[in-house]
């Protein structure tokens, strides 16, 4: 197969990247992320109404049984809703308001469920997101480094914060609510994104040792080049099962799915372009990679 | 000869599989909507006759059923009901043909057939997003209990200064501790060693002040404290939920200060919420004189079997109650007979001690009170029938010892008959009490539709997601992408089989781990083939290309799997709930597809092509 020319257009990817990065960042600073349940505290309730449920009307409902401050919106379908009311109320009254609902509307209203989260869980929740994703960077830099080199080390660790700054970036310019489920697709990211770069790394690896001619970006090319198929096929295969959670996997798993399908799309073009230009930005060289040479031979006057 | 597998490499497989099929193969039995009968006390046993009064309701009222069976020593009773929509139904029923005495939780009874449940394989358990339930997070509140014991602590000090004639002044903060001031140096270093001899929890220093001293509790008993309280709150929760007669509860700590309760099939979360966070069901009562008046005494039963219909009256006048004991441990007095040491808080110790004090050698009743309802049958203006629930206390008494001398914040019950009377004694009176606080921090309550519809566009993902990937497979890797999809079945199947052994509970997330398992597993294969393919255009024979492909990519598959586990790992470890049910089945599909896309596949691929002479195999895209 003819060598694909990646590096060549290294720096129309480090501008790319570098916008998506920063229109990321701008978005997270800026409008910041909706929160979700999980993270604000608050309480939620998912409500079956047995015929169209008037969202204005309910509203007026909660409004005089002084449920201040309820955002009441359809979740799914017209006749499923959901009201979330803010951090303040006790967690008696998610039953309280349920029971309002169902006296006061002449059909059935079914219920779907109630979640109430404290003030303090969701703070605790939201320094542990952080906190494990903390963990899996500094981990993944630890064994990468260890078991390639330092330079790859810090090539994969800017590939991962690149995927998940841009997810969560797409998060928060659509207003999508990040959950629990979503924080845990963005780990999954993560996941995924490491096993596409480590396999990249793992081929330039090999071909720095193997082809002697040529400069590092040849190396990379030709490297880039062969996993391209593995790594479009595998991207391809898994897109096809986040197709199908997307589709069939209904309201609950619908952020995680989304993130996912984000991230991988993301995580693919990293492990490309980031990953790779990182390591020309370090200068990688045949070097760095060579198997360390054992003392006892310099000792004996052996050159290398 | 290259690319043949051992016979024994290819037995072992096999028999790896079949030991996947054989564990995964519960979860294909749907399991059937049933009714568990239980007694509200131990005591009631569910024998056939109950049974027959249960089944008779359900074919008066026109359930159908199938299979009632009495439980393990006759401690409950199941019925199968044939409709998941008669389940509420049947419920009624038979708690009115029950009555009061019996609780009725809706279940889901396994049907697993007894060749596969023999050697211990069972299905999944279903988590509250796909059964429906209610999951509640409780906080205990640790710094009430150490406040309480300082205040113990704090009594106990004053009483102890005054009786060693150490004179000065003690008072406490708003944080617990103690300060004192003394006229003397000598005074305030006898009062700092009394104190430590009596209270060694405490830490009691020296202050700047003119003969001053302060006494805070040690960083050792705060800990002690906070896990006697977590693990006692856990130990009277776990009771509690046993009154609301659900089939499989769940109660169990989390970190330091939390509690997780899960009850699967629970609806009405306020009732489940005011028999969780009830108080005080202990009372102490000086048992009545034989001039008292009728009107100031009371008559109760004693509760334990022992001493049965034997009864004793006691005085209307409650003393403390439970919510005033902060510990109860059993043990030995010094002449080695069992005992129960009771701890009260500050208050609890003063109301003893004034109690007490002038009733030295009358007896003391502790009264056990559990809440109960009556329930009553009616029709309303309506037509429809309605039921009333009437709760009551019922009561009775556990103990009546004889008051030796005056009683304070810590007193001991001697003279029982036996160490399992003591630590039965202890038990008692610690249900009674929370030793700490707890609020609800955290609530979820899943109605069983949406639970239903979770596990129904689950399934519907795995099959879609399953299907689509096994059609790409076939379609660009032909006789190569058959061998990648067969492994990838044996891995879901072994996937399942590792979830079921475990007993991992099966979420919502754990069904997208699953899904993404699916998608990334295929990936170990793409890895091969691809190098497969790269060997066979670097001018290779077949044979060779094969074999070195393998050889090749493993140490590439290691490594991307490795990382990726570490992610899960960590997942796992900070996580909680949903996210830790995904971390469990990403790891477990990572490990076992290492197995079956580098062994399984190889093995396949040698029976297809090993020991073969090739001209050539098509392996994505054009013929090579």
């Amino acid at each position: 197969m003819k060598t694909l020319d990646f590096m060549g257009k290294r720096r129309i990817a480090a501008v790319f990247s570098l916008v998506l990065i920063t229109v990321a960042l701008g978005s997270l600073f800026i409008k910041q992320v909706n929160w979700g349940l999980d993270f604000t505290g608050g309480t939620l309730v998912e409500v079956h109404y047995s015929d169209v449920a008037q969202l204005s009307e309910i509203r007026g409902t909660l409004d005089e049984g002084g449920f201040a401050g309820a955002v009441v919106v359809s979740f799914g379908s017209d006749r499923d809703v959901m009201i979330r009311l803010p951090q303040g109320y006790s967690d008696k009254d998610g039953n309280r308001l349920l029971a309002l609902l169902q006296s006061t509307y002449p059909g059935e209203v079914e219920l779907r469920r109630i979640e109430f989260v404290g003030p303090q869980v969701g703070d605790e929740l939201r320094e542990q997101g952080g906190l494990a994703m903390l963990m899996a960077l500094g981990l993944v830099m630890i064994y990468v480094a260890f078991r390639f080199q330092l330079k790859f080390a810090l090539g994969a660790v800017t590939a991962l914060v690149h995927d998940v700054v841009i997810t969560l970036g797409f998060f928060s310019i659509l207003g999508i609510e990040f959950d629990l489920t979503v924080l845990a697709a963005l780990l999954a990211v993560i996941g995924y994104s490491l096993n596409d770069t480590i396999v990249v790394s793992d081929r330039i690896r090999e071909n720095f040792r193997k082809i002697r001619k040529g400069d590092a970006a040849h190396t990379i090319n030709v490297s880039l080049t062969e996993t391209l198929g593995r790594t479009l096929v595998t991207s391809l295969t898994t897109l096809l099962v986040l197709t199908a959670l997307l589709i069939f996997g209904g309201e609950m798993i619908h952020g995680f799915a989304l993130a996912l399908t984000v991230g991988v799309v993301v995580g693919t073009y990293s492990s490309i372009y980031v990953a790779a230009n990182v390591l020309m930005l370090l200068n990688i060289s045949k070097e760095d990679l060579m198997v360390p040479v054992k003392e006892a031979s310099s000792e004996d006057g052996g050159v290398v | 000869m290259l690319n043949r597998y051992p016979l024994w490499k290819n037995l072992l497989l096999l028999m790896i599989v079949a030991l996947g099929l054989f564990y995964a193969a519960p979860n294909l039995y749907a399991p059937d909507p049933a009714l568990q009968i239980s007694g509200q006390s131990s005591a009631t046993l569910i024998d056939e006759r109950t049974l027959k009064r249960a089944t008779d309701a359900l074919t008066e009222g026109g359930v159908e059923f199938f299979g009632a069976e009495v439980g393990e020593r006759a401690a409950s009773g199941l019925i199968r009901l044939r409709q998941r929509d008669d389940q509420l139904r049947a419920q009624r029923m038979l708690k009115r043909a029950l009555g009061d005495g019996y609780v009725v939780a809706l279940n889901l009874a396994e049907t697993t057939p007894a060749w596969l449940s023999d050697y211990g394989a069972q299905p999944m358990k279903y988590g509250l997003d796909l059964s429906g339930g209610v999951h509640f997070k409780l906080e205990v509140d640790i710094d009430s209990a150490v406040e309480r014991r300082m205040e113990t602590f704090f009594v106990g000090s004053r009483k102890l200064l005054r009786e060693e004639g150490l004179r000065g002044i003690l008072k406490q903060d708003d944080t617990g501790a103690m300060h004192g001031v003394f006229k003397a140096e000598q005074l305030r270093d006898d009062a700092i060693a009394a104190i430590r001899k009596t209270y060694p929890e405490l830490v009691v220093q020296r202050t700047a002040e003119e003969w001053g001293l302060k006494a805070t509790l040690s960083e050792a008993a705060r800990k002690e404290i906070g896990s006697y309280a977590l693990t006692q709150n856990l130990t009277t929760l776990r009771n509690r939920v046993n009154e609301l007669g659900v089939s499989e509860p769940l109660v169990q700590p989390q970190g330091n200060n939390r509690i997780v309760v899960e009850l699967p099939g629970i609806q009405d979360t306020a009732e489940a919420k005011r028999i969780l966070g009830k108080t005080a069901n202990l009372e102490f009562r000086l048992v009545a004189t034989s001039d008292a008046s009728a009107s100031s005494r009371e008559q109760f039963k004693f509760r334990s079997a022992s001493r049965a219909g034997a009864s004793e009256w006691l005085e209307r006048e409650i003393v403390i109650t439970g919510e005033r004991v902060s510990n109860a441990q059993s043990s030995f007095d010094q002449n080695g007979r069992p005992n129960v040491n009771i701890s009260l808080d500050g208050e609890g110790g003063a109301l003893m001690h004034r109690a007490t004090r002038n009733n030295i050698k009358r007896r003391m009743g502790v009264l056990f009170i559990e809440r109960k309802n009556r329930t009553r049958y009616e029709i309303n203006e309506q037509g429809e029938e309605i039921i009333i629930k009437t709760p009551y206390d019922e009561k009775s008494v556990i103990t009546a010892p004889t008051i030796q001398s005056a009683l304070g914040a810590q007193f001991q019950i001697t003279g029982l008959d036996s160490v399992q009377e003591a630590s039965e004694l202890a038990l008692l009176l610690r249900a009674g009490a929370l030793a700490a606080p707890m609020d609800f921090v955290e609530e979820r309550t899943v109605g069983p539709s949406l639970g239903a519809e979770n596990v129904a566009q689950g399934l519907m993902s795995v099959q879609v997601g399953l299907s689509l990937v096994v059609l790409f497979m076939v379609l660009y890797y032909r006789v190569f992408g058959i061998a990648a999809i067969v492994a990838l079945s044996a891995n879901l199947v072994l996937l399942i089989a590792c979830m079921s052994i475990l007993g991992a509970t099966l979420t919502l997330p754990g069904i997208a781990g699953i899904v993404l398992t699916v998608g990334m597993a295929v990936d170990a294969n793409v890895l091969i083939f691809s190098r497969i393919r790269e060997e066979l255009v670097n001018g290779l024979s077949p044979q060779m290309a094969i074999h070195s492909g393998f050889e090749r990519a493993v140490v590439t598959i290691l490594d991307a799997n490795i990382t990726t586990l570490l992610v899960a790992v960590i997942l796992y470890a900070v996580g909680t709930g949903p996210v830790k049910g995904f971390a469990v089945t990403l790891s477990i599909g990572i490990v076992t597809s290492m197995l079956t896309a580098i062994m399984g596949t190889r093995a396949l691929v040698n029976l297809v092509y090993g020991g073969r002479t090739l001209n050539s195999i098509q392996i994505g895209g054009s013929r090579k």
